[in-house]
């Protein structure tokens, strides 16, 4: 417990910042020029943070795996990023984006962070809009909003359903306008496999150049995880197929602290799976909420078509069940809810595991708006549906082509079949309010580190952290920790250290090539993902979760004397990649599990089945369990210890989260 | 759950840049017509690899066709037959039974490629390195509604902004030319109040990198815009014509 000290500056809540920031030590600008800084990942958060230290001065080499940084896995968010600018004037305030996030987290995030979120959150848009990044507008020229789940106003800024994507080109162009001057040296194609630490610090990383293959050392006076999150360890999941573990975890085994490792986000909206094929599944972002009504028939196994299903036979069940929020509940919410429905018989389409997001209704809504400008008198059914469908064909239309694309049916036409699947990780590195690892030198940022969204995340506010944690804290926070280190002078890759570190990676690289097993590395990843799913995955119970550490212990086992992995070391080998990832996910989930033993509560997006109240809502002990479970690595034979930082809640009530 | 359609796969094999490369045919069964395009290279990989051959190197990562990462040359035609969507948003129903498929890399002087159906692309970041920003340093800003934007010039500036990068009108492109791809931005910021102290300035550096890089001249046939799986327009490219020659032909004072 001792070793954890979360560094929270005293004072005030909402003064903390403010003062924190005008009192942590600078580094003079002539002494930047002499600090470098290792930046692995180039999402949101790596991005940000890459380009913001290099024009700050500071030396930067930013590494990602991708064959560009511009396509890091944040270019895939849809939806949107929230702020508290209150454009609206709908009672939005700093205040508000902290308590919602808080409540939404089920109360299991820092207060501290968390008011630092919010109260940066402004500031990113007005930093996206000067890179010319094209948010959604209105006519009168200002900025649009939407609703997401969770919260009562509109606070979300969004690019249709492309977020994700024009903010990382906004990071992305910044980033590339400091290669160009020279100040950051980007890696694409570089997999980073070891931090090197001396002295208890980190100095460095290893990494290997996918093309040609080869290991190389890297010094840094600080090293920054922004590596994403790590829900592909369920195999299906709506991250990218490249997302990993292996920078978070390779951190972890050189003494970094995981934080909360079994808080996974299921979303309630993706595209259901059809087969064993399957490699990943997709989101159907959650703004479609703000328009689509989900339901399921009130029969048992009623096979109409959904549009011959009369409006009376229908079970808006979000609705009946969650009157104040309706179909806008938070994410964990919404996946139970349609998860008790298909379990007790009432799903949909072939597999019956799945409910209908339905846009008629608000088609029909907008359509008689529509109508009412261009002055149409009784317009037909038929005109209203033309209009209405134009106005969701601009607000989604890029998902609605996803969806038809995938699934051959058409949206416009008949509702969409959805159900939940894992998309987000908010456990990672446990890291203090610098966003330091307990490793001194080694941050963690963006998906990557546990902070800021404790037991759930709400929608919209990922892009939102992983910005926030590049563009406006690190460069801030990284100053309490280098302005000591102006007088170290930059260390040879011949020390020992790195020398180790690279034979490592070496033997672990070799040690997959010959084991020449019998089956595929995408074999073991599937059998992990079932494991997960089934026994860790949107309900989880001490049984089960009891089989799954022994299971994942005998697939670990297995993995390391069948595996079978072709080609070489010395050349471009995704199959090689994947095993070392593949290995890394197995030993992530046995935490994830012993992770989720442990939490005898439901909280977030952690439901264990015995904690639940009569209604089926999850049922949290603050009395027990209102800490960050901080996970130590010790070894093959010791394994994991815990330590506990305790959440105080001074700012907000603590109370049973309720959005009914 | 396995389908009932039997193909047959003619891939390109190069085992790095410095080698030549070849067409190899492969049979692939059972393949459902659910699957995506790139679940089948996994069928068939996995197939390779319980042959004990080395599986076939492909560029991929979203699966959802936002990344631009997959780039595969499918009968002759970027991204494959259907039009507006990447390799990895393809589906086998696009596909008959007892089809030949032939993939190929995107091909092109400046994409040179790294193995098997993987190449570089990674001149399109120093293009961007070039000129493709705006010069706003992290928290020198105003606040974000301080400039109404007309709806149309952002939703205009948007829809070039929605390019991918995956360089399917390079590969499209008989004379391998990048043109769609560079007037995609500079249209974007051109469009945009923000990008206009740069505006001539950037045309030139991102045209100039654009040249040295080895990509082709634009000779107007309009094949990358029908190619192009995020459709944007070639208009893009006559609006950075107009400002590239405004450039030249004025001082940069004056254009201003
Ligand atoms: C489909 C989808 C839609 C989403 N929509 C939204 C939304 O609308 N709003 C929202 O707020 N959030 C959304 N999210 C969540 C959000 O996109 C992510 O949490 C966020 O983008 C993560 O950003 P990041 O910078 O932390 O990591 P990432 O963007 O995942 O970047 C990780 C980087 O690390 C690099 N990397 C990883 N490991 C290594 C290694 N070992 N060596 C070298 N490089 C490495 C990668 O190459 C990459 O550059 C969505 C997520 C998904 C999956
Ligand atoms: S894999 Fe990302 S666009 Fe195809």
């Amino acid at each position: 417990m001792s070793k954890l000290n979360s560094n929270i500056p005293e004072g005030n809540l909402s003064e903390k910042w403010t003062k924190y920031r005008s009192s942590v030590p600078l580094v003079n600008p002539a002494n930047k020029r002499n600090l470098e800084v290792i930046v692995v990942g180039s999402g949101l958060a790596g991005a940000a943070a890459a380009a913001t230290l290099a024009e700050l001065g500071y030396k930067v080499k930013c590494f990602c795996f991708q064959d560009s940084p511009r396509r890091a896995h944040s270019i895939a968010a849809q939806g949107g990023i929230n702020a508290a600018k209150n454009y609206q004037n709908d009672g939005d305030s700093t205040y508000r984006l902290f308590y919602d996030t808080i409540k939404g987290g089920d109360y299991r995030a820092r207060e501290a962070n968390v008011h630092r979120l919010a109260e940066v959150s402004t500031n990113i848009i007005d930093q996206a809009v000067a890179q010319g990044v094209p948010l959604a507008r209105e006519y009168g020229g200002l900025l649009s909003n939407r609703s997401f789940g969770g919260t009562q106003v509109q606070r979300t800024f969004y690019a249709a359903g492309q977020t994700g994507q024009q903010l990382l080109l906004g990071a992305y162009s910044a980033l590339e306008r400091q290669v160009g001057m020279g100040t950051v040296q980007m890696f694409s194609r570089h997999e980073m496999l070891e931090v090197v630490v001396i002295d208890g610090k980190a100095r460095g990383i290893i990494a290997r150049d996918l093309i040609s293959g080869k290991l190389e050392r890297h010094f840094g006076h600080a090293v920054l995880l922004c590596s994403g999150g790590y829900g592909n360890v369920f195999y299906l999941s709506t991250n990218a197929m490249g997302s990993n573990v292996t920078a978070a975890w390779k951190a972890h085994k050189k003494g970094a602290f995981f934080g909360n490792p079994c808080f996974t986000q299921i979303h309630p909206t993706c595209i259901p799976v059809s087969g064993d094929h399957q490699s990943k599944l997709t989101l159907m972002s959650e703004s479609l909420r703000n328009d689509g009504r989900i339901w399921v028939p009130k029969k048992k196994g009623d096979d109409r078509k959904p549009n011959d299903i009369p409006e009376e036979e229908r079970d808006y069940y979000l609705e009946r069940r969650y009157p104040a929020f309706g179909n806008l509940v938070p994410r964990d919410v919404a996946s139970r809810a349609a998860k008790e429905r298909c379990d007790a018989g009432y799903g949909v389409g072939a597999s019956k595991m799945a409910v209908y997001l339905d846009f008629a209704f608000n088609m029909d809504r907008y359509g008689r708006v529509e109508a009412n400008k261009r002055g149409l008198q009784n317009p037909d059914a038929a005109t209203i549906r033309a209009l209405g469908k134009d106005v969701v064909k601009e607000k989604y239309g890029n998902l609605f082509d996803m969806y038809q694309q995938i699934t051959g049916e058409n949206p416009y036409e008949t509702p969409m079949r959805i159900y939940p699947a894992v998309h987000y990780t908010m456990g990672g590195l446990w890291v203090d309010y610098n966003l330091m690892t307990t490793v001194p030198g080694l941050y963690a940022l963006g998906e990557a580190n546990f902070s800021d969204h404790g037991a759930n995340r709400l929608g919209a506010s990922a892009l939102m952290q992983g910005l926030a944690d590049g563009y406006f804290v690190i460069p801030y926070t990284i100053g309490s920790y280098l302005s000591n280190e102006i007088r170290t002078k930059n260390i040879s890759t011949e020390h020992e250290a790195f020398a180790e570190a690279e034979k490592e990676v070496q033997e672990r690289l070799n040690k997959f090539l010959n084991i020449k097993g019998t089956k595929s590395v995408d074999y073991f990843h599937k059998r992990l993902g079932k494991i997960m799913w089934d026994k860790c995955g949107m309900a989880r119970n001490e049984q089960g979760l009891k089989e799954a550490i022994s299971e994942i212990r005998e697939l670990k086992a297995e993995f390391w004397n069948d595996v079978r992995v072709l080609g070489a070391l010395d050349e471009f080998n995704p199959e090689l990649e994947k095993a070392g990832r593949v290995a890394d996910f197995i030993e992530l989930g046995e935490l994830m599990c012993i992770d989720a033993l442990n939490r005898n509560e439901s909280c977030g997006g952690h439901f264990r089945e015995e904690y639940q109240t009569e209604e089926g809502e999850a049922n949290r002990d603050d009395e027990k369990y209102a800490y960050v479970a901080a996970w130590e690595y010790k070894g093959e034979e010791a394994r994991f210890e815990l330590h506990k930082e305790e959440l105080k809640f001074e700012a907000i009530k603590i109370a049973q989260r309720s959005y009914k | 759950m396995s389908g009932n359609m039997n193909l047959t796969l003619k891939i390109w094999r190069q085992k790095n840049g410095n080698v030549q490369g070849e067409l190899v045919t492969y049979p692939v069964k059972n393949i459902s017509p659910d699957m995506s395009f790139l679940e089948m290279f996994d069928v068939l990989n996995e197939q390779l690899i319980s042959e004990g051959k080395e599986p076939i190197a492909f560029d991929h990562d979203c699966r959802e066709g936002i990344c631009g990462m997959c780039s595969m040359f499918i009968n002759g035609r970027a991204h494959g037959p259907k039009e507006g969507v990447t390799t990895c948003q393809l589906h086998m129903r696009s596909f008959k039974d007892g089809d030949t498929i032939v993939v190929e890399p995107w091909r092109a002087t400046a994409f040179p490629v790294v193995k098997d159906l993987v190449v570089d692309r990674s001149a399109f970041d120093r293009v961007i390195a070039a000129g493709g920003f705006i010069s706003a340093n992290t928290g020198n800003s105003q606040d974000a509604n301080a400039l109404p934007i007309s709806k149309f010039n952002a939703d205009t500036a948007f829809d070039a902004a929605a390019c991918i990068g995956c360089g399917a009108c390079v590969a499209t492109c008989k004379n391998a030319s990048a043109m769609l791809f560079v007037s995609a931005k500079v249209s974007q910021l051109a469009l945009l109040p923000q990008g206009q102290p740069e505006r001539y300035r950037r045309v030139q550096s991102m045209v100039a990198q654009m040249d040295s890089e080895g990509f082709g001249n634009c000779t107007n046939t309009g094949a990358c815009e029908a190619e192009c799986p995020k459709g944007i327009s070639i208009s893009n490219i006559a609006r950075m014509n107009r400002d590239y020659f405004a450039a030249k032909i004025c001082k940069e004072e004056e254009v201003n």
